[in-house]
């Protein structure tokens, strides 16, 4: 291997970045694009659910009921009505999430301990439904142990106390969704990007013709690969460091790991993922075809396997298997744990292990298959 | 310096793509300092051929070296050796023209000391002195003709493949181009030249003739015009070329006639008695001749004529 003809590849792939106005724009604007509009997006919190009432009892009793949904930052009611009809079209007109239909002589039932009061979910969104059941249902038994415990105040008894589950969350103890969605996202963002970068690289060289050229001269492939690997590499670190900032400074994401940590981490996936989409160029002879083998081996793995969104604890046992063939798992555990829970290697040496490996094996296959294209 | 003089030689080449024979059985020896022309149709098999010899395409069979090192087992040192320009343009478009000079410098490890010296030179060479900021996209065909050229000579390789270099330049920048040639071939470096310009091929010292994968002619320019000596080629003028040639062509001597240019290029085995024989039908047919005279065989009447007697061959 030569010094001089190595870097006078990666100085040629760095002027191909810099150069061209479009990719240094997707380089450099694309990690702050997608973090902001998935970041605000991709909420998972289920608040300000819209709901409906339908009071037919008009006593005191159903009115505290109301008041309470009234008061939860949970509820936005909406209006009231007077019969099912109009629960039922809202529902199908998806302005409201929940209809609470309290039934004619709920007072006096509830005097006689057997209040009822119907609620009607829109059940088409399953993960929000039963998120909003669930806090519609606390929602009325925080309102029943109240109306008992004012009975057994007048009575004067003093029951068994209830008992206090005293939770704390760690990590992410404000359970925002976002706290979770964002660290997730720079390392998919990362994914992408580094799959994207480096995936066009060979298959351009070859369809502009300038592969051959390049091919008649001494370069060797492993010059030919590792070239291209750091140039991208150097935009990519950048990437990641734009990605972690605005992750800290516009999203309020907590850090609380080192940036050192993240810094190494980040390395060793880079090393693996732009391998992984130099792979994907040295197979492909056109632009159009490694664009597409590139989002099938980057960008879907980076969302649907690599636990970001999807716990892949729940997943078919089989995809499960297929997550660990990807990079993408190994960094969004990574990340999260650097941001979140403040881990360092003592950790993650598992993942890190793994990057580095997978990546210097399809560094090895690389070379192999540019090997092939000389002869 | 290897011990023998050549700096390609070539024995029994064949390269196949599937059942189609790109290649066939070519042999030929280019010694050091020659230009050597690689003429013939598209498809003939020229490109392949030297791409073969740039290491970038493995033979089938055959055998084949470049000074002195053979193809198959020594591809690494060969690309040392050679410089090589593709059909097609290849230097980086979106990089300036130091750009490009600078990487392939950096492909070929011209040594550091050296560097600024060879980039003066080709600069100069393909006359871009002041435009090494320009972008290479913005360069004119000519201009980035030479400057591709000027990138695989920056090592100054012993020998040089250039596959048709010259298409779609300017006739100016043609000459130009050929006339630098002749000085690379006046310092001892091989030339090994592909074009389908026949008029081309008075530029070279020898020349080989590509037909369907085989090498049907080999020679110097002169040599192959002199192979047509038991020929004769006639210019014929007429008032009505059709009608001429529908008259002439099956006349007895007569070899094979040509439209060329207005009038009408024909080959005959017989000078006096064809001409006379031509002038007495067309006379019958009261066909006005303007002009009926011997005149000297282009390199393409040449190419003509071997084409189709290797095509009369395999029929």
């Amino acid at each position: 291997m030569s010094y001089r003809r190595l870097r006078a590849m990666f100085v040629k792939e760095l002027h191909h970045v810099t150069r061209d106005s479009r990719s240094l724009a997707m380089a450099l604007a694309m990690p702050m694009m997608m973090l902001l509009l998935y970041g605000y997006a991709l909420s998972l919190d289920v608040d300000h659910i819209q709901t409906l009432i339908y009071d037919q009892d008009g006593t005191s009793a159903s009115r505290n009921l109301t008041r309470q949904f009234q008061g939860s930052h949970y509820f936005d009611v909406v209006a009231f009505v007077n019969d099912y009809h109009a629960i039922e079209h809202a529902i199908d007109t998806s302005r409201i999430l929940i209809g609470v239909a309290i039934p004619r002589g709920f007072g006096k039932d509830l005097d006689a301990g057997k209040g009822k009061v119907q609620l009607l979910v829109d059940g088409s969104d399953s993960n929000t439904a039963s998120i909003a059941m669930g806090y519609a249902e606390s929602v009325v038994q925080g309102y029943s142990a109240g109306v008992q415990q004012d009975v057994i105040n007048r009575k004067g008894i003093k029951p068994p106390g209830p008992i206090d589950a005293r939770m704390r969350v760690w990590y992410n103890s404000s359970l925002e969704s976002k706290n979770f969605i964002v660290p997730g996202l720079v390392a998919v963002i990362m994914v992408i990007l580094a799959g994207q970068l480096s995936s066009l690289t060979i298959a351009r060289e070859w369809e502009m013709g300038t592969m051959e050229q390049v091919l008649s001269t001494p370069l060797r492939p492993t010059e030919i690969v590792l070239g291209k690997m750091f140039a991208y590499f150097l935009v990519g670190l950048v990437d990641s460091a734009i990605a972690t900032v605005v992750a800290i400074t516009v999203f309020t994401v907590p850090f609380r790991g080192s940036f050192i940590v993240l810094a190494i981490s980040t390395c060793a996936f880079l090393w693996c993922a732009l391998f992984t989409g130099i792979w994907v160029s040295a197979g492909c002879r056109t632009q159009v075809q490694a664009y597409q083998f590139g989002i099938l081996v980057s960008f879907l793995p980076g969302f649907l396997l690599s636990g970001f969104t999807f716990s892949i604890d729940t997943m078919p046992k089989a995809i499960q298997g297929l997550s660990y063939f990807f990079p993408a798992r190994y960094f969004v555990t990574i990340v999260k744990g650097v941001f979140l829970k403040g881990v360092d290697f003592r950790i993650l040496w598992v993942e890190m292990g793994f990057l580095i490996l997978y990546g210097t094996l399809i560094f090895w296959r690389t070379v192999k298959k540019m090997n092939q294209k000389v002869a | 310096m290897n011990g023998n003089g050549w700096g390609v030689e070539i024995h029994d080449l064949v390269k196949t793509f599937g059942s189609f024979v790109a290649v066939d059985h070519v042999s030929l020896q280019v010694p050091k300092g020659e230009i050597f022309g690689f003429l013939g149709p598209n498809g003939a098999g020229k490109s392949t051929t030297i791409r073969m010899l740039c290491g970038l395409l493995t033979p089938t069979s055959g055998e084949a070296s470049v000074n002195g090192l053979d193809v198959a087992t020594k591809p690494e040192e060969i690309r040392k050796n050679i410089g090589y320009m593709s059909q097609k343009f290849s230097l980086y478009d979106d990089l300036t023209v130091d750009e490009n000079i600078d990487f392939f410098a950096g492909m070929y490890g011209v040594p550091h000391e050296l560097r600024a010296q060879r980039k003066q030179y080709v600069l100069e060479l393909a006359k871009l002195t002041g435009r090494h900021d320009a972008l290479t996209r913005t360069l004119s065909g000519g201009w980035k003709q030479r400057l591709a050229l000027g990138c695989a000579i920056l090592h100054d390789p012993p020998i040089l493949f250039l596959d048709e270099p010259t298409s779609g330049v300017d006739p100016i920048a043609r000459r130009a181009f050929w006339s630098f040639i002749h000085d690379l071939s006046d310092t001892g470096h091989t030339v090994f030249v592909s074009t389908h310009y026949m008029d081309e091929a008075e530029y070279c010292h020898r020349i080989a003739l590509m037909y369907r994968g085989k090498v049907i002619a080999l020679g110097t320019p002169a040599e192959l015009k002199h192979g047509l000596d038991t020929h004769f080629l006639l210019n014929l003028n007429s008032a009505d070329p059709l009608e001429t040639m529908r008259a002439v062509e099956n006349l007895t001597g007569v070899l094979d006639v040509a439209i060329f240019g207005r009038g009408l290029h024909v080959m005959v085995d017989e000078l006096d008695v064809t001409m006379a024989r031509i002038h007495e039908t067309l006379a019958g047919k009261s066909i006005a001749v303007e002009s009926l005279e011997r005149i000297t065989p282009s390199m393409e009447d040449v190419f003509v004529a071997l084409i189709e007697a290797e095509e009369r061959k395999a029929a």
